[in-house]
């Protein structure tokens, strides 16, 4: 035990002499967090529209004044050709274009009904969807507020809705435990992968094996003070997310933190098993950060809903650990439930890091060759 | 020229020579590509629902049937109590819960209007608002039924309706794999050329053969051309493997001219590749390079508007991302692909490319040493 504690020692000295990391690790995660509750958002804001309107009646100026003062949606110029919708979508800057018919204003008041069209840049299928969506939405609006007026009936259903955990709809509900889950992941992995490597490809690991250090010794010695960083990591970055952006833990904060060292645990094994695979910190670095990075993006229900994947991919998605961890980051802080919804992801995560380490175990050479 | 090219000949060795990393270069993105582009979309489908029916009359019934058979809903749980719906969305199992009261059917039968009660769980907000716009289209087309199937008995005249046709230009049928198979490949191709020509720099310093380097008269520009040429010659390899298979695999449509997008590349790769010679200068190991590469990967990507819309972003962001390459040439090959814009509707583009490029590179070899 002596022996294990001095190594630990040692570990911490070599990652404390280096003070570039230390900002690093420390710094990035905060950083992070701080850009992308404020940056990344999926919320429409000032998209560039562009109106050809060939009947220039009353109707569609009131119209067009509306979806232009809703915030959403920005003027970029008034067409007069329907030749010019090519040349203004393919200049990237407008992403919609609303044309109104000739005598549309009439023909709404002598049939009592009319079409508008929007074309739609469709290049960028999740732009195209939300601007569609929202100019259906104004215009809805707008048919009511018509109807309304006096000699007009009123609508016979209507749905009041609520917004349940995120009533302003804010972001970063959504991207704050997001990050956490991607940057802790890769960075745990990264960490654990290349400073392991490291030691293989300078040759001092071979040191360190004909040490009276026992293997499992070296490698938890190894891991340890990463586990402790991780922590305080996890810790400022809650404390960050509280502060910055009021999203306090809403459910049991010891749960919350036991978790996320279960994650962290998670990661770090995940790392030990790149690390006996890969010979050079190239190759390391390669794994955990080309190979894992974009796939924890995408799959884990961080910014894409599993749901709406095709069925295959709810089997493919499971194998990924942090589509657990963001279920129980979500369920933990912003719906504030506790142990018993989220069980089945916690006893998910717990065999994950058990493979994990058996896996790694079978491939650790303790010769040389 | 001829210095240039040993060195080259040296890197494509030393790159090759580990075997996992000759084979990765070209499998990993292949592989990524090909299994995460089907995956993403943020078409709504299967929205589950929960019904709380109080009501249980015919009117009640008919709405029901009409959300479930729309393709948006999946009708997944009835129940009575309010406490057991909310019980639902707490476990994940629904995202959308709707109360109809009592006396639903018997209001609308009488003119008055019949007021139902949507729950949406908004942790995303953006799918929230998806699902509460898609709501409100089915309950649109449930009341327009309802007017024309007793025309009289309401009061007035016809109320007049706008409706909104929409049509998708370049993508008619908003097919998700058109718009991802150059994101993705673009970040990979970002990925894989910023990670190793970075790394392949600061090894040389960590393990000390770049003194030998330094000691030889081989001049610095030299040098760092060197040290990009190969992982500019892979990256476009790797871009133009992923084209065909894209095209093979996603038939992605291919608009515009193949020219334009590899100059285009050319140009992106240059400036990626600068920017990470330059902050390899920053870093003595190649642990801390890779933190620091991590840290701008990220950012490039989140921040190039494959994700989420450009538009979305706050005004001094968008104004950040005005060095972010990666958000320049995700711009590009959507619209050279997709679009076929041609060289003049991107010019703007490719000429702040070009100044990033020319800058990152310059600034690399300008804080590049060669003394100990």
């Amino acid at each position: 035990m002596k022996r294990f504690l001095g190594f630990v020692k040692k570990e911490f000295l070599h990652i404390f002499r280096d003070y570039r990391t230390l900002i690093i690790l420390f710094g990035i995660p905060a950083a992070q967090i701080m850009i992308f509750g404020y940056v990344v958002s999926n919320d429409l804001k000032d998209a560039g529209v562009a109106f050809l309107d060939l009947s220039r009646d009353e109707v569609t100026q009131k119209l067009t004044d509306k979806i232009c003062s809703s915030g959403f949606f920005r003027l970029t110029e008034t067409l007069t050709s329907y030749n010019d919708i090519d040349k203004i979508l393919k200049k990237g800057k407008t992403k919609a274009v609303i044309v109104f018919q000739k005598d549309f204003g009439r023909d709404l008041f002598a049939e009592g009904k009319t079409t508008m069209s929007v074309i739609a840049d469709g290049s960028e299928p999740n732009m195209a969807t939300l601007v569609t969506n929202y100019i259906t939405a104004i215009t809805t609006d707008f048919n009511i507020e018509q109807a309304r007026a006096p000699g007009g009936a009123v609508s016979l259903i209507s749905a009041q809705v609520r917004m349940f955990y995120n009533p302003s709809l804010q972001g970063h509900y959504m991207f704050v435990p997001g990050v956490i889950t991607l940057i802790m992941i890769l960075i745990c992995a990264l960490m654990t992968s290349v400073t392991i490597t490291r030691e293989k490809e300078f040759g001092t690991m071979e040191v360190l094996l004909v040490s009276p250090l026992r293997p499992t010794q070296i490698i938890l010695g190894k891991v340890t003070p990463y586990f402790i960083l991780s922590f305080i990591n996890v810790i400022v970055i809650l404390l960050l997310s509280w502060f910055v952006f009021g999203l306090p833990v809403k459910g049991s904060l010891v749960l919350l933190l036991a978790e996320s060292m279960l994650y962290i645990l998670m990661s770090l094994s995940l790392g030990i098993l790149i690390s006996t695979v890969s010979s050079t910190m190239q190759q390391a670095i390669f794994i955990s950060m080309v190979g894992m990075m974009l796939p924890t993006i995408l799959l884990s229900g961080f910014i894409y809903p599993i749901e709406n994947m095709p069925w295959i991919y709810n089997w493919v998605s499971a194998i990924m650990p942090p589509r657990y961890f963001i279920i129980i980051i979500k369920d933990i802080m912003i719906k504030g439930t506790g142990f018993a919804y989220i069980w089945k992801e916690t006893l998910i995560l717990a065999f994950m890091t058990m493979v994990f380490i058996w896996l790694s175990i079978r491939n650790f050479r303790i010769r040389l060759h | 020229m001829r210095t240039i090219l040993y060195l080259i000949r040296k890197e494509f060795l030393q790159i090759f020579r580990n075997k996992f990393i000759g084979r990765a270069i070209f499998g990993v993105p292949i592989i990524q590509m090909l299994i995460l582009v089907p995956a993403v979309t943020f078409e709504m489908k299967n929205i589950s629902l929960c019904i709380v029916d109080k009501d249980m009359t015919p009117e009640s019934r008919g709405l029901i049937s009409r959300l479930d058979g729309s393709t948006f809903f999946h009708y997944r749980y009835t129940t009575f109590s309010e406490s057991q719906a909310r019980q639902l969305m707490n476990a994940n199992k629904c995202t959308l819960v709707l109360e109809i009261p009592r006396g639903f059917g018997k209001d609308t039968g009488n003119g008055i209007p019949g007021r139902i009660m949507a729950s949406i769980n908004a942790i995303n907000s953006s799918t929230a608002q998806l699902t509460w716009a898609y709501l409100n289209g089915v309950l649109r087309d449930y009341n327009a039924d309802i007017i024309r199937q007793n025309p009289g008995s309401l009061s007035g005249q016809p109320v007049p309706i706008i409706q909104v046709t929409n049509r998708y230009w370049y993508n008619e049928k908003l097919v998700y794999s058109h718009y991802m198979v150059p994101g993705i490949l673009g970040i990979l191709v970002t990925a894989i050329g910023f990670i190793l020509a970075g790394l392949n720099m600061v090894r040389e310093k960590e393990i000390g053969t770049i003194e030998q380097i330094n000691v030889t008269p081989v001049r610095k520009y030299q040098f760092i051309i060197s040290k990009m040429a190969p992982f500019l010659i892979i990256g476009l390899i790797d871009l133009a493997l992923g084209m065909v298979l894209g095209k093979l695999f996603f038939k992605v449509p291919f608009e515009g001219s193949v020219a334009l997008l590899f100059l285009c590349s050319t140009i992106f790769l240059i400036a990626i590749l600068g920017f990470a010679l330059f902050i390899s200068t920053f870093a003595g190991t190649q642990q801390q390079f890779m933190f620091i590469a991590f840290f701008c990967m990220i950012i490039f990507i989140l921040m190039s508007g494959i994700f989420t819309p450009l538009e979305s972003m706050p005004g001094w962001a968008q104004r950040v991302d005005l060095v972010n390459p990666v958000a320049y040439i995700m711009r590009i090959n959507r619209m050279v692909i997709l679009k076929g814009s041609t060289i003049s509707d991107i010019s703007r583009d490719i000429w702040s490319l070009v100044a990033i490029a020319v800058s990152f590179t310059f600034f690399a070899v300008k804080r590049y040493r060669k003394t100990a």
